[in-house]
This record gives C-alpha cells, structure tokens and sequence, in this order.
C-alpha cells in the first residue's frame, strides 16, 4: 500500500515542461516555487517600503509637534490639512504600520519566500509538495495585500486599534473614524492572510517530512529548513485560533452579539445594548497567535543565520542538535507565555507567575542559539560578505533586544513598563530590527539562486553599516523614554511636560530614522539594479555544502536535470581536517564509509562518526562543554 | 526515479529520507495537517463558549417538567416566570431543545439532537465502509456507500435546518434570547453555524468523490486514496461533533 502510495506522488518527473510557457503561467500563476518565492519576495519588499515611509511620516510628527510640513497635505490630503498630520490618522498609520511590518513584510515576506525558496531545493525535491496550493498561498497573500493598501483610501481612514486591534475599539464600528470600513477590511485582510498563510504552512511542513531525498535524514537537515519547518507548524496552530477569534469580532461589529463587550449602552453600539462579554476574551484570543506570531517571525530570521554564519565562518555550526533542540524548546514554549501581554488586565497573579515563569525559560533555549552563534563565529575563517555582516547584525539585536525581554516578562516590572516606549525599544530591537537583518542576510546570500546574479558589495555593506547604526540610534534612546513613563501610542507628547523633556531625543531618533530609511534607498537600487546588472554568479558562488548549489544557475522545472543528488553527509561539513577544500557538499560521499543506507541506525541522532573538525582549534572549554552537552559532531 | 529507489533498498530508517517517515502520500498528509490546524480552529470558539459560560452562574436543575410530560403552550414563558430562564443564568439546554418534528405539546429533551447526533455518526459508519471497499477495488460498493455517506450528511444538515428555524421562531437571535443571556444564543448559532458549514462542505466534497468513483477515475488510478482523504475529514467533522454537541447540549 505505501508503495503505491509514494510512487504515485513522487515528484520526480511532475512539470517538465510537457507544455508551453505563457507570460502568465511563467510570470503570474505560476507554480514554480522559485518564481513564487520571488512573488512573495518582491510583494514583501513593496509592503516594507509602504510599511517603513509610514513610520518616517510618524516620526516627523513625534519629532516636530508643532511643526507643519506642507508635503503632507499633498500626500495625506485631508489627513495632512495644512501640513499637521491628523491626531486620528496618526492611529492608522501606526495600527498598518504595525500590521504590515508584522504580517506582511517578515510573517509572508520572509517565511514565504524562504521556506518557498530554499526548502524543495534545501531537502532536494522537484517542487513543493502541492505546488497548486503553494501558488494559492501567494494569491491569497496578493489579495490580502491589496484589500489592506484599498483600506487606506476609505472614508475614516483605515483600522486605528493598534496592531492587536483590542475592543472596544475594534468592535463597535462608531468607536473612532477607523473602526469604520477600515476595520471591516483590516479584518477581511486579515483572513485572506490567514488563509495564505495555512495554505503555504501545509504545503511546507509535508515538502519537509515526506519529500527529502535519500539521504536527507531529519538530522542532516540544514537549520534553516529545521526553522522554516517549525515556523510553520507555529503558524498552522496559532493562525486558526486568530481565525476563531476574528469570526467572533465580526459578528459583535455587524451582527449585534457582545462577545467582546461590556456595558456599553445601545446608543453607542448600533441600537443594542452589549452587555455580558468581555474584551479580555479578544486579548486572550489574539495573543495565543500574537506571541507565537513574534517567533513566526524570528525563527526563520535564525535559521538563515545559522546557515550564513557557518557558511562564511568556514566551520560547523555549533552545536547542531543542540540548536534544534532549541527551536523545539521556544516552538513548545512560545504557546503557554501569551499571558505577559496581558500581566495588567487584573489577571491572577498566580496565573502571571505562570506566565512569567514560561516566558524566563524560554531565555534559555533562546541563550543557547546566542552562544552557539558565538562559538561558531569563535576563531573562525570569516568572509564578512553582506550576508554575514547582516547575519551577525541580527545576533547583535537578538541580544541587546532579548536582555529587555527579560525586563518585560517580569510581571511586576511589566506594570510600570508595560505600553511604554520601552516596550517599543524592546520589540523593534528582538522582533523589528534582528527579523529584518536576518531577511537581509538571506536576501544577499541567496541573492544569486534566485536571480543568477550577485547583488553589488560595496553597496552592500553601506547599506548595512546605515542600517545597522540608524536602527541602533532609533530604537536604543526609547528605552529610556519608557523608563521615564513616555506612552506609546500617543500622537503628541509636547502636552505634558514631564514627557516633552524628551523632545530633542526624538529629534534625534527622527533624524536617525531618516538615515535608515535613506540606507534602504541604496538597498532598493542595488537589489533591483543587480537584476540586471550584477556579476555573474557561478554555481556556489559561496562554496557552501547545502543542495541548492547543485542545481544549476539557470533555473529549471524541477531543479535538478538529471537525478536529484543523494545525500551523504549533513549540511556542515566546512574546514574538515584531511579534505582538500574547507567545504564538503552534503551529496558528496564519505569515502572511508560504509554506505549510509545499510549501516544500522539505532538512533535518530547518529553517533559522530567523525571528531569535530575544527575542535583543535577551539578552546578547551569550548570542547570540553561540547563534550559535556553530548552534541560534538 | 530515485525515490523508488530508495524505497526499496533503505529499510533502517524511516527518516532518512526518500520516502515519506509515515508511509502516507503527501495528499493524505497534508489532509492529517489540515485536520489538526481546522481543530485549533473549532478550539478556540469552544474556548469563547467556555469563557463566556464560565462568567454566568450554572443553570438551575430542573424540576418543574419530566420527559414525555405535556408541554403546554407559552412554556418559554412560563419559565421565565419562575426564573428558570432569566438573564443572568444560563439556560438548562434540555428544557431549551426539547421539540421534535410532527409531535406537539410533549416535553422531549434533546431527543432530537440525539438523534442528529445518531444520524451523523451511522454517516462516519457508512464512510469506513467505503473506505474499505475501497481498499479490495469494489467500485460498485464503494459507490453505494458513498451514497448513504452523502444521504446522511444531508439528513444531518436538514435536522439542524430544523432545530434553528424552532430556535428562531421561538425568539432566539444572535442579538437577543428568550432563554436567557443573548450569548447563548449567538454562540449556539455561531459554534453550529460553522460546524454545519463543514458538514456542507464535507457532503460537497463526498458528491464529487461519488461521481469521481461513478466516472471511474480512481479505478483507473489503480487506487481509492481520494476517497480515504475525504473519509479523514468527514470522521474529523463528526467528531468535532462530538464536542459541539458536549458542549453545548449537555454542559
Ligand atoms: C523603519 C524603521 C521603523 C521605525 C522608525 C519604526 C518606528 C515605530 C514607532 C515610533 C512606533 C510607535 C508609535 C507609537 O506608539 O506611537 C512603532 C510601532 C510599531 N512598529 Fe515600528 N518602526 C520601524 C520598523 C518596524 C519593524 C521592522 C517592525 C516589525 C516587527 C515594526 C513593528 C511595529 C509594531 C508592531 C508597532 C506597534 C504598533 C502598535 O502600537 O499597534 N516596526 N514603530
Ligand atoms: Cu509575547
């Protein structure tokens, strides 16, 4: 039964091009996960544009109160009259802004176009499993792209809740001007994504467990693949459950329920009186995905940095399960700490312990891909390419971002810093800046697989020095603004004295915030200009081991011409004492070895068959930990 | 075709790649996948049934009225008269959905609903049994159970028709219930509104199964995958059941 099962799905000879290439099917549905890997990237990288030009607007306004800036009015028209951003249209741009950064930019933008990317040619399968539905997950995404932009244009402006649309300003369309329309669309948006999202997280975490290649045992994995596959089981479980609560939220918008509301009187609310639910509920509701949703988010931003940093460290990754065991442990974890978003809805606090107990730990395992990192960049032969600038960029933020969290997670500190700046600080910092880097990361690395070509280096590294100082000098003095008990989320701060002492720190974050976005600037030229202009790319222009640098530079249906390789070696066989080269490809076979496929596996975790390679040139504590842990290789 | 390859000479690990780990094709799989996040899903409005449940105080028991027993007219009434269906409780669901269809003025609690529940779960019965004329290539077979399948899914989606328009005609909307808090009755339409709207799909994708098996397509496949795929979720459905009917009719 299993054989007939598998011979009839194995995507060996699917889509070689028996029919004729249109514009259409070559360029808009297509079902190559390369070109939708592209879509997803290019969409992603217009919304960031979107999404960081809104953020330059509010920052304008924070910076300068008092100031009128007549481009405004020329592009918000009557949400910028005479030059002064409106109080309300403040609210909706940082409500999209949020919710475009999130969503859209590193939920679909990064997981979709790596995981549609890397994982068939990462694991050597022809396509994704369903490559159908993998291009139904970009049109989904697509439309759900475009009824948010359609949002902005509506009367009341679009969704102005906050990213987390809490009720009751969500659920009663008369709250403010963006509750109106803009909320209805910021909600059916939101479901499109969703459906997009589950589409493409099916269709991922089947490509990982049932297409590999012989060879390509679960622990020979490359980490990205490891990554991109618990990102999507993450969002397979949490997304439904934002569903469920949408639904909800719908029905109390248009149909008169008061699942998310309490006393409000029917004046208010439609000619009903609500009474008897709860906003609580929707808090509970929405961050049983929010917090899963920030690791959807940095899970893949890690595992493309585990892949760049052993790549351009020239050594195996550090501590190979003990990274896996790490993605394992935050993916379990990051479902039972979504209760310190909500350390001051008057919860129980023994229920807070609970959740602040869960969130502690989840340092640990977090610490423990922190210093693998380390130790893999530790005497390594390093060629600081953009990609592993970008790369080690991203394990600078995850640092100075993660430390704050361990502020926040504490419940009693939570309640003088929660809804500050600090939090700002602390989001933008683990979430914001080190997601983005580890997307640049993979955009420069895997630049030349996806367009045959290098991007520009020197740009590169400007735009990652810009990046990298701007966004330290933007998000770093909001610490301590929060400390100082400025509020987010407020439109003008020139009000309160206590809080407008800060005003020439926000000038400065401003200004740096317009260098950053200036940075970008150059990102955009050099990444559309290498299209056509940049080098040549060879086939492994980064002499790295994983697969996709076997399949040829010319992109073809089903990667690979003739047989997909085998797999004889995991993914970070780099510097091997005794060998020629200082990398050794996954399909290359170990010589002095019985073959693989008769050998007795007792274990999913092989033994090591070979000492660490490079372990004579760590330190002794470094090995001796090693050795410790159980996890030399 | 390495895969094939692979399959028959690696026998020692089931994850080492160039097969699938659980011996299943992608298609079912990927169903098993879809299951699993669909479950989250219905949890999470069982979650909201349960947190607004919890913040009202139990329903008082009933001792007012025996099964069979005669049901007068103006029972709604009567018994928000002596407090049994008031605002702040929440309703005993078994003096709430005690009709049945062509039997008038007699107190029948969850009768009905039983039966549904009876109707919904001989469908899941008559589904494993094509599944597994399926497996010996019985075609004939196949396609006769797939119409009791069908026949029983739509007998299930008649009997909800049914319970919602009593539901309806005796006052409850989703902004308003006789019964007792207006949630009751939103959740009730909410939570079984989306779980019939599953059975409608199931019984959608079962007639294009069925006519699938009628053309043949599958006996030329060499194989009735399909028809196990759509036997996952239909079972899902049912059992999703299960819990809605737990829920909401017995707690
Ligand atoms: C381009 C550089 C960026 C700048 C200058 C920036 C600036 C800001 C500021 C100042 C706020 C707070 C506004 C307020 O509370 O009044 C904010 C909110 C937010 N930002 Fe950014 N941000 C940037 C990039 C990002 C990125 C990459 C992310 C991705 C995670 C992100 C996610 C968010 C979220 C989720 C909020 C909260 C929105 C809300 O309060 O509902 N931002 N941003
Ligand atoms: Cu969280």
């Amino acid at each position: 039964m299993s054989n007939l099962h598998h011979d009839d799905h194995s995507h060996d000879n699917h889509n070689h091009g028996h029919h004729k290439e249109t514009f259409i099917s070559k360029y808009v549905f297509s079902m190559d996960h390369k070109m939708i890997a592209k879509q997803f990237l290019i969409t992603g990288i217009i919304m960031g544009t979107l999404g960081m030009a809104m953020s330059l607007i509010f920052r304008l306004q924070l910076a300068y109160p008092d100031m009128k800036f007549p481009f405004l009015e020329s592009i918000l028209g009557q949400w910028g009259k005479d030059g002064k951003l409106d109080p309300n249209f403040y609210l909706a741009l940082i409500t999209i802004h949020g919710t475009i950064m999130v969503f859209y930019v590193l939920t679909a933008g990064l997981s979709g176009t790596f995981s549609n990317l890397l994982i068939p040619l990462q694991v050597g399968a022809r396509d994704m499993a369903s490559p159908f539905m993998n291009m139904l997950s970009y049109w989904f995404f697509f439309l759900s792209s475009v009824v948010l932009i359609i949002s902005l244009f509506v009367e009341g402006g679009p969704a102005s809740a906050g990213w987390t649309v809490y009720p009751p300003l969500s659920a009663l369309p008369k709250a403010v001007p963006g509750s109106g329309t803009g909320m209805t669309l910021w909600l059916v948006a939101m479901i499109l994504f969703i459906a997009s999202a589950l589409l493409g997280g099916i269709n991922y975490i089947t490509t990982v467990l049932n297409m590999r290649t012989k060879g390509m045992k679960m622990t020979r994995l490359p980490l990205t693949i490891w990554a991109f596959l618990l990102t999507a089981v993450l969002g397979l479980l949490s997304f439904p459950v934002l569903m469920g609560g949408s639904l909800l939220l719908i029905f109390d918008r248009s149909f008169g329920t008061s699942f998310y509301l309490a006393d409000i009187p029917a004046d208010l609310a439609g000619g009903i009186e609500r009474v008897g639910g709860s906003p609580i509920l929707w808090q509970h509701l929405f961050w049983f995905l929010g917090h899963p949703e920030v690791y959807i988010i940095l899970l893949p931003a890690l595992g493309i940095t585990s892949e760049v940093i052993a790549t351009n460290a020239r050594k195996p990754i550090f501590g190979y399960r003990a990274m896996i065991g790490s993605i394992l442990a935050i993916a379990v974890l990051s479902f039972i700490v979504w209760g310190h978003h909500m350390f001051m809805t008057g919860m129980n606090p023994f229920l807070g312990s609970v959740f602040m107990l869960g969130t502690l730990i989840i340092a640990v395992p977090s610490a423990v891909k922190t210093f693998n990192y380390l130790a893999t960049l530790w005497q390594g032969n390093l060629r600081l390419t953009p990609a592993m600038m970008f790369a080690i960029g991203l394990v600078s933020f995850f640092i100075t971002g993660g430390l704050t969290g361990i502020w926040l997670g504490n419940a009693a500190l939570d309640i003088n810093l929660h809804d500050t700046y600090f939090v700002v600080a602390h989001f933008h910092l683990v979430m914001g800046s080190a997601a983005i880097f580890g997307m640049m990361s993979g955009i420069y690395h895997w630049y030349p697989k996806m367009f045959r070509r290098k991007m520009n280096e020197t740009l590169g590294q400007v735009h990652f020095w810009l990046t990298l100082v701007s966004a330290y000098c933007v998000f770093f003095p909001m610490h301590f603004m929060g400390l100082a008990g400025v509020p987010r989320r407020y439109y003008a701060n020139s009000a309160y004295d206590q809080f407008n002492v800060f005003i020439d720190m926000n000038q400065f974050v401003t200004i740096a915030a317009l260098l950053g976005g200036a940075a970008q600037l150059i990102f955009l030229w050099n990444f559309f200009s290498s299209m056509r202009n940049g080098k040549r790319s060879e086939q492994n222009p980064w002499e790295s081991n994983t697969l996709e640098w076997t399949a040829p530079v010319e992109h073809i249906h089903g990667n690979w011409p003739g047989e997909i390789p085998t797999v004889y070696r995991w993914a970070y066989d780099y510097s091997k004492p005794g060998s020629e080269q200082d990398f050794i490809p996954q399909n290359v076979p170990d010589e002095g070895q019985v073959d693989e496929q008769v050998e007795p596996n007792p274990t999913h975790f092989e033994p090591s068959k070979t000492k660490a390679p490079v372990a004579a040139r760590e330190t002794v504590m470094f090995s001796l930990v090693k050795r410790w842990l159980g996890f030399a290789k | 075709m390495s895969n094939t390859t692979a399959l028959t000479t690696e026998k020692k690990s089931i994850w080492g790649g160039g097969k699938s780990p659980f011996s299943v094709s992608y298609g079912k799989l990927m169903m098993w996948i879809f299951l699993l996040s669909d479950a989250f899903t219905f949890s999470s409005l069982l979650v909201a049934y349960g947190f607004v449940r919890h913040t009202y105080p139990s329903p008082v028991k009933n001792e007012l009225i025996k099964p069979m027993q005669h049901l007068e007219e103006g029972f709604v009434e009567q018994m928000q008269h002596v407090g049994y269906f008031t605002d702040d409780k929440w309703p005993l669901p078994e003096l709430v959905f005690n009709h049945f269809p062509f039997i008038h003025g007699m107190h029948l609690p969850l009768f009905f609903v039983s039966l549904m529940t009876f109707i919904l779960i001989f469908s899941s019965v008559t589904m494993v049994l094509a599944v597994e004329a399926g497996h010996r290539m019985a075609k004939k077979e196949v396609a006769t159970y797939m119409i009791w399948t069908i026949l029983g899914g739509l007998a299930f989606l008649g009997c909800q028709a049914w319970e919602w328009t009593t539901f309806i005609t005796e006052g409850a909307r989703l902004d308003s219930n006789p019964f007792g808090p207006m949630a009751f009755a939103a959740l009730f339409f909410i939570v079984t509104g989306f779980h019939g709207f599953h059975v409608f799909s199931g019984v959608v994708l079962n007639v294009i199964i069925y006519l699938n098996v009628l053309k043949g397509t599958y006996e030329k496949r060499g194989h009735y995958e399909m028809v196990e795929k759509v036997g996952l979720y239909w079972h899902f459905v049912d059992l999703v059941w299960v819990f809605v009917f737990t829920f909401f009719y017995l707690i």
